[in-house]
């Protein structure tokens, strides 16, 4: 709301990389938080999914009683960035996941979990990414999910090798890959100035 | 330079990628690739499994990866013998029984181990001194290598050696199979408390440091520089209990390794939960007391002023 204190950011840290995007997301001078429960949630006005084992990440969204609070966020709109784990978070529907394994369904993806196969196929890649510009994005996949179907109404904003790396839709940027590692801000600084 | 950045500044004079391209424009085995791993188990639990059904218990209760072994370290010190690599099949049934990554264990300096685990496809490598070593003077060149490594520490020196020959994970040593978590405090205090010094350390001091921690200079002007190790720093080593976990956690350690602990316990499945929870909440008393009722007995252990073999003395 105008005239108030600036929109916080807040990163989802049960588990995985959460520190690094916290520190990206000062890098750009923004007021970013880590969040373990729902009082946490109920104060940001955007939230990051980072990376990290998704089926750990899911059992703790249960354990730290967010799993519903954020299901309401997201079902109101609230901006999320997913990257890699926080993408199967944020999916509708996962493959080669647990059956037990929750979908936030904020997005109309099928993601395949570790598609590429085990860590000693994870990889580094240049990607051309229009809405970030020159020069292209380096992208880090590691364990990567690939996007197998992108439903109606989600926007495609990188491919690799002809799968979609990069998707949008009214409310949620999500990425197969790890901007967090690469050093690069642009990705999270479309993120925090995007107009949902 | 970004925090970001930082994280993975390139260590001079070290043979980079292990890398190849493997398909179009991919390229593996990079540092980053290797220590992005690591960064995604961060706050996590790598539970130790010696068959199938434990993976899936261990996948069950949220940990977010798991170590393929032999025999828990608890069992390698009560029967003796020498202690290898797991068997390649039981290494691939528990790949096929869980989603999540699969580390397993390859002796010190036995690099055709590591070769034929990583043959195998496994997600990390634990150079271990749980296992007998292979080789009294020599780690392996984790350098040439696709897959990571993790490997064990007992000072900030040791360490930096390890990082030098390529490791992408550090973790304390500990004593392992004990069930007492005074080694691995010990480690950490010791790890943590000399990075903190050497951030304070002159540029005359570091070549100092170096010269006492038998440790490249440059990687001790890189530890000044960040104020932390160039790697994720684990804890292993005698965590059996949710509070273990929120010590270590709360010492420094960015992740924790559980061996004998769970599998040795009353009830595995409830205490493997726990030390997740723990873990994730490691700075919240009141989930940590949440998590630590109910469990059963923990595994009896034995302390380790009563051990006849050192495995953290393993490891040059």
């Amino acid at each position: 709301m105008p005239g108030e204190s600036p929109v916080k950011v807040g990163v989802l840290a049960l588990q995985g990389a959460a520190d690094l995007h916290l520190s990206a997301l000062k890098e750009l001078g923004t007021a970013a938080v880590a969040v373990r429960g729902p009082r946490e949630l109920a104060d940001v006005g955007r939230l990051v999914i980072p990376g990290g084992e998704s089926t750990t990440i899911s059992k703790m969204l249960v354990a730290n009683d967010l799993l519903t609070p954020l299901k309401e966020r997201l079902a109101e709109g609230l901006p999320t960035l997913g990257t890699c784990a926080g993408m199967i978070l944020l999916a509708s529907e996962v493959v080669d996941g647990r059956k037990d394994q929750h979908c936030l369904g904020a997005i109309d993806l099928k993601v395949r979990r570790n598609a590429y196969g085990t860590q000693v196929d994870s990889f580094e890649a240049d990607l051309s990414v229009a809405v970030l510009g020159a020069p292209r994005f380096h992208g880090v996949f590691i364990r990567s999910p690939i996007v197998e179907h992108a439903g109606a109404g989600v926007e495609v904003l990188a491919s690799f090798q002809g799968r979609a790396v990069l998707c949008r839709n009214s409310n949620v940027l999500a990425s197969t890959f790890h901007p967090e590692l690469s050093g690069d801000l642009r990705l999270h600084r479309l993120f925090c100035e995007e107009e949902f | 330079m970004s925090n970001v950045q930082q994280n993975f500044t390139v260590i001079e004079g070290e043979a980079q990628d292990a890398d190849s391209l493997g398909g179009l424009g991919r390229h593996q085995g990079t540092t980053l690739v290797k220590r992005g791993l690591a960064e995604m188990l961060k706050r996590g639990v790598i539970m130790d499994v010696v068959k199938p059904e434990h993976a899936r218990i261990a996948e069950d209760a949220g940990a977010s990866a798991v170590m393929a072994l032999e025999r828990v370290p608890a069992d390698i010190r009560r029967d003796g013998g020498v202690a290898r690599m797991s068997p390649p099949e039981v290494v691939e049934e528990i790949q096929a029984a869980v989603t999540i990554p699969v580390m397993a264990k390859a002796r010190i300096g036995h690099f055709a181990e590591a070769q034929v685990l990583e043959a195998i496809g496994v997600d990390y490598i634990d150079e271990s001194e749980v296992l007998t070593p292979a080789d009294a003077d020599h780690h392996i060149n984790k350098w040439e290598f696709t897959v990571p490594f993790v490997c064990g520490a007992v000072n900030l020196g040791e360490a930096l050696r390890r990082i030098s020959e390529g490791a992408a994970m550090i973790r304390s040593k500990g004593e392992a199979g004990t069930g007492d978590v005074v080694e691995a405090v010990r480690h950490l205090r010791s790890i943590m408390g000399d990075i903190a010094k050497i951030t304070t350390a002159d540029g005359a001091e570091i070549y100092g440091w170096a010269k006492r921690l038998q440790a490249p200079v440059d990687l001790v002007r890189e530890v000044a520089d960040l104020g932390r190790l160039p790697v994720p720093i684990f804890c292993a080593g005698g965590i059996a209990s949710p509070a273990d976990a929120s010590l270590v956690m709360q010492l420094g350690a960015e992740a924790v390794f559980v061996g004998s602990g769970i599998f040795k316990s009353e009830n595995p499945s409830a205490r493997a939960k726990a030390i997740v929870e723990a873990t994730t909440n490691y700075d919240d008393p009141a989930i940590v007391l949440k998590a630590s009722r109910g469990l059963g007995r923990p595994m009896s252990g034995s302390s380790v002023e009563e051990l006849e073999t050192r495995l953290a003395n393993r490891g040059w």
